[in-house]
């Protein structure tokens, strides 16, 4: 079995959470040519409520789809992060909406407010997804900036492609920035 | 040979399923007489036409007649013939029911298919009662009928099934009775030749089950009372709310043009498929 | 566009579309229900666009009908549902099975009884796909795992049905409906398709019940010429209603045969590091991708875990399970129900070895770690 990484995605329902994983499984699946499998949890309500969705990316067969001790945690609200924050595996990484996640239960989180950067920069709060997850391949390198790309532009409506472009660009240079300030934590696995 | 004889041997099963299940002066082989007239009329192959027909006294008509033939589960008759015809839109299917299995359990597949207007012939013979499980009281029993379930007295109103399937918005709807059999030919092959949902209401007898327990006499009694309660759609709007009450009319009730299913699917069909050319 | 031989993220659900599509499958009635709706949202996009049929019934009841009535034209069909659905059902399922008419049903299992937890897992309907109408039937339900395999039992569910004249039953669930996985879409060329037999002899000739060494008799198509009749009652060779117990006896027989004569086409196990097992989990679907994780990891500490992987459920694949017990300590049997397949195979044990089980009913799937603390335990 190759190496195996897991990412859980977590926030609330209308935040895009679970289309933000259905980008990320196809960036490795797809585009990077790896094991992919992604899963979701999700309640009776279209909006509101919490959502939660797993990618799990290998270069062998993945067995259990879901994950079991996430290498990568990204949340987009408290309650997500409070739910799921010391899953984690040791050594692994937090990545929380600095802008929704007021208080943080480890110093070892990656805070950058996703939201307000999606509003200021891409116009649309709702691309906040996509820029979290530009930071969070920047940050961690589970796939390339480059599939990630080639994903979004496939998923994403033709109209909404250049808000989307412009949300991937803020969010990996959100990220850069902050490796520049400081030598970001890595997942072990 | 005599005209019906020469029917008889082109459309009956008769030297395989003969003797039949029903009771001697049942309304059922009066039907099935306008039935074969009627398809003979219209000039379709026996290849062409599917009889399908659910459960009960009616539900065995299938048996007898050499079309390809179905007999389904009670009250789902209407759901086959929808895959049938959707599956082959060349097929003529006509659907035979009794009032149980077209109003009671198969109540809801009725009033859908009505308003989905698939070409389907639907016969509905309507004897009040249901017939084949000893007599119990139907969607049609009439208020204050005694059945072997309602010996106090039948609570319940019934549905008028013709009203019922006009408001469902069916393309064509009629009713007639076995008394008025010649009427009954045609209105079954107006039917048969309607295209879209075509609704034919039969009324009918079970002088073994209903007639007994409700004193109306022996077959030829509850012809006679066919005969007496019915009333030309032509004379019936002539006539006031009072003349009319207990009175059944009989006639064509709707004839509308609606888009019919199968050919609005072919445009979906078309455009879903020029959609895959044009997308490489 | 065709999608074959793409690389591409599918949902269970989404490639149980791709494997009917693959099959031949032109007819697909249904009802909206969690967690089976993609199949229906997806079916009614692609049918048309290869000249098949899509509808919206008005309930599950109708959509087998309408399923059956297809068949009976000479369609592929297909229904998909899950359990409420599933127990509307049943009627018309007995209906196919009684008068032989090929056609598949999908059920994505989610918590029972009656509304239960829509949008969580389970396996409860196990025992329901057996048995599920009434009166003694043969049936054939097989149980994917992942996507991959969701494209691939529904084209052995179609050539299974197809071959056999029966209806077969993929029992899916939630977790393998929904999650979404890389998988290669075969060339069409590479999917085996099965179609049913039709008959080659005049019409006058066709006896449609007629009994065959395969114990499957040729089905014609309505509108083919061969005008034959088609009944839910125990009917004789020519398919008319027979009480005769000299035409009964045969006909049950001839349906139970033709499926158990041909047991090793359809009962299909997956073996993961028996040899040598001494303790063997038994597991299918969603469950038995957590038990395959949990035996690698029992392995890494040094217990000489295996894994059966049931891929048939119905008829249960009882002959490549035995060796297994004779041989084994003892057998762990996971599953998202109260013991619905453990208990089958304790009934096939019959003193061989010790069956334990594992359940979960709240809506969660297994997970490796417990299955592993089962284990270790053993």
């Amino acid at each position: 079995m190759g190496e195996r990484v897991e990412i859980r995605l977590a926030g609330s329902g209308g935040q895009g959470v679970i289309l933000a994983g259905v980008i990320l499984a196809e960036a490795a699946g797809v585009y990077e040519g790896r094991e992919v499998a992604q899963t979701q949890s999700y309640g009776p309500e279209a909006r509101g409520g919490a959502s939660r969705a797993e990618v799990v990316i290998s270069d062998g067969e993945i067995d259990y789809p879901r994950a079991m001790q996430p290498d990568i945690l990204l949340c987009l609200s408290q309650r997500a992060c409070d739910a799921y924050v010391f899953d984690v595996k040791p050594g692994g990484m937090v990545v929380v909406d600095s802008g929704l996640v007021q208080h943080l239960p480890t110093t070892r989180a990656v805070a950058l407010p996703f939201t307000e950067i999606a509003r200021r920069e891409v116009g649309e709060g709702m691309m906040a997804n996509i820029v979290a997850l530009a930071a969070l391949v920047t940050l961690t390198g589970v796939v390339s900036l480059r599939s990630l790309e080639a994903a979004v532009a496939a998923r994403i409506p033709p109209g909404h492609r250049e808000a989307a472009r412009k949300a991937l660009e803020a969010g990996a240079a959100a990220a850069r920035e902050y490796l520049n300030r400081r030598e970001a934590p890595r997942p072990t696995a | 040979m005599p005209e019906f004889t020469k029917l008889i041997h082109k459309y009956l099963r008769h030297e395989k399923k003969f003797p039949h299940v029903w009771c001697p002066g049942c309304g059922n082989g009066i039907v099935l007489g306008a039935l074969i007239r009627a398809i003979d009329r219209t000039g379709f192959s026996k290849d062409e036409i599917v009889l399908v027909s659910g459960i009960g006294c009616s539900g065995r008509m299938s048996v007898y007649v050499d079309f390809n033939t179905l007999h389904t589960t009670h009250g789902r008759a209407l759901t086959f013939a929808t895959g049938i015809k959707l599956a082959n839109p060349r097929l003529q299917v006509i659907v035979v029911m009794g009032d149980g299995d077209a109003t009671a359990i198969g109540g809801n597949h009725f009033i859908h298919a009505a308003r989905r207007n698939l070409n389907l012939t639907a016969l509905i013979i309507n004897n009040q009662i249901y017939g084949m499980t000893g007599g119990q009281y139907s969607p049609t029993t009439p208020l204050g009928a005694l059945s072997s379930t309602s010996l106090y007295g039948n609570l319940e109103q019934p549905f008028a099934i013709a009203e019922l399937a006009v408001a469902a918005g069916a393309a064509w709807v009629g009713r007639s009775t076995v008394y008025h059999a010649s009427h009954l030919d045609q209105l079954i092959e107006t039917a048969i030749r309607k295209k879209g949902f075509a609704v034919v209401e039969i009324i009918s007898h079970c002088h073994t089950q209903y007639g007994r327990k409700n004193k109306m006499g022996g077959p030829a009694d509850m012809l006679r009372w066919q005969k007496e309660v019915a009333v030309r759609l032509e004379k019936a709007q002539t006539m006031t709310p009072e003349q009319l009450r207990g009175k059944i009319t009989i006639g064509i009730l709707t004839d509308r043009d609606l888009p019919s299913y199968t050919r609005e699917y072919r445009k979906i069909q078309q455009a879903a498929q020029a959609a895959l050319k044009g997308g490489g | 566009m065709s999608d074959t031989g793409r690389v591409m993220l599918l949902q269970g659900n989404e490639a149980v579309v791709e494997g009917a599509l693959a099959a031949g499958c032109r007819f697909f009635a249904g009802y909206p229900i969690t967690p089976a709706t993609e199949i229906s949202e997806v079916m009614s996009v692609r049918l048309p666009a290869v000249g098949g049929v899509f509808i919206q019934m008005e309930d599950e009841i109708a959509s087998l009908g309408a399923v059956i009535g297809a068949s009976l034209a000479g369609a592929k069909a297909m229904t998909a549902t899950s359990g409420p659905g599933f127990s509307l059902m049943q009627e018309n399922l007995g209906f196919a099975v009684i008068a032989e008419v090929p056609c598949v049903i999908v059920n994505v299992m989610r918590g029972g009884p009656s509304t239960g937890l829509p949008t969580h897992v389970s396996q409860g309907d196990v025992q329901q796909a057996r048995w599920g109408t009434h009166g003694d039937h043969p049936i054939i339900v097989l149980a994917p795992a992942t996507t991959r395999e969701c494209f691939d039992l529904t084209v052995l569910a179609f050539n299974l049905s197809e071959k056999f004249r029966i209806p077969v039953i993929l029992l899916s669930d939630e977790v393998v409906a929904h999650t979404r996985e890389k998988i290669t879409l075969p060339h069409p060329r590479e999917v085996e398709v099965v179609e049913r037999l039709k008959p080659t002899m005049p019409p006058e000739w066709y006896i449609p019940y007629e009994d065959t060494p395969r114990g499957v008799p040729p089905m014609a198509s309505f509108g083919d010429g061969y005008r034959y009749h088609v009944t839910g009652l125990i009917h004789d060779v020519r398919g008319f209603p027979t009480e005769r117990p000299d035409e009964i006896v045969p006909f049950l027989d001839r349906l139970f045969r033709k499926i158990h004569q041909h047991l090793h086409e359809i009962c299909r196990v997956e073996e993961f590091l028996t040899e040598e097992a001494d303790l063997l989990v038994v597991a299918y679907g969603s469950v038995a991708r957590s038990a395959k994780r949990a035996v690698r990891e029992a392995r890494a500490r040094g217990v000489k875990a295996g894994l059966v992987r049931l891929i048939t459920l119905w008829p249960f694949p009882r002959r490549w399970l035995e060796p297994h017990l004779r041989r084994v300590r003892a057998v762990l049997v996971p599953e998202l129900n109260r013991g619905q397949i453990s208990r089958e195979v304790s009934r096939i044990n019959q003193g061989l070895t010790r069956v334990e089980k594992l359940n979960r009913i709240d809506g969660r799937l297994l997970t490796p770690e417990e299955i592993l603390g089962r284990l270790m335990k053993m």
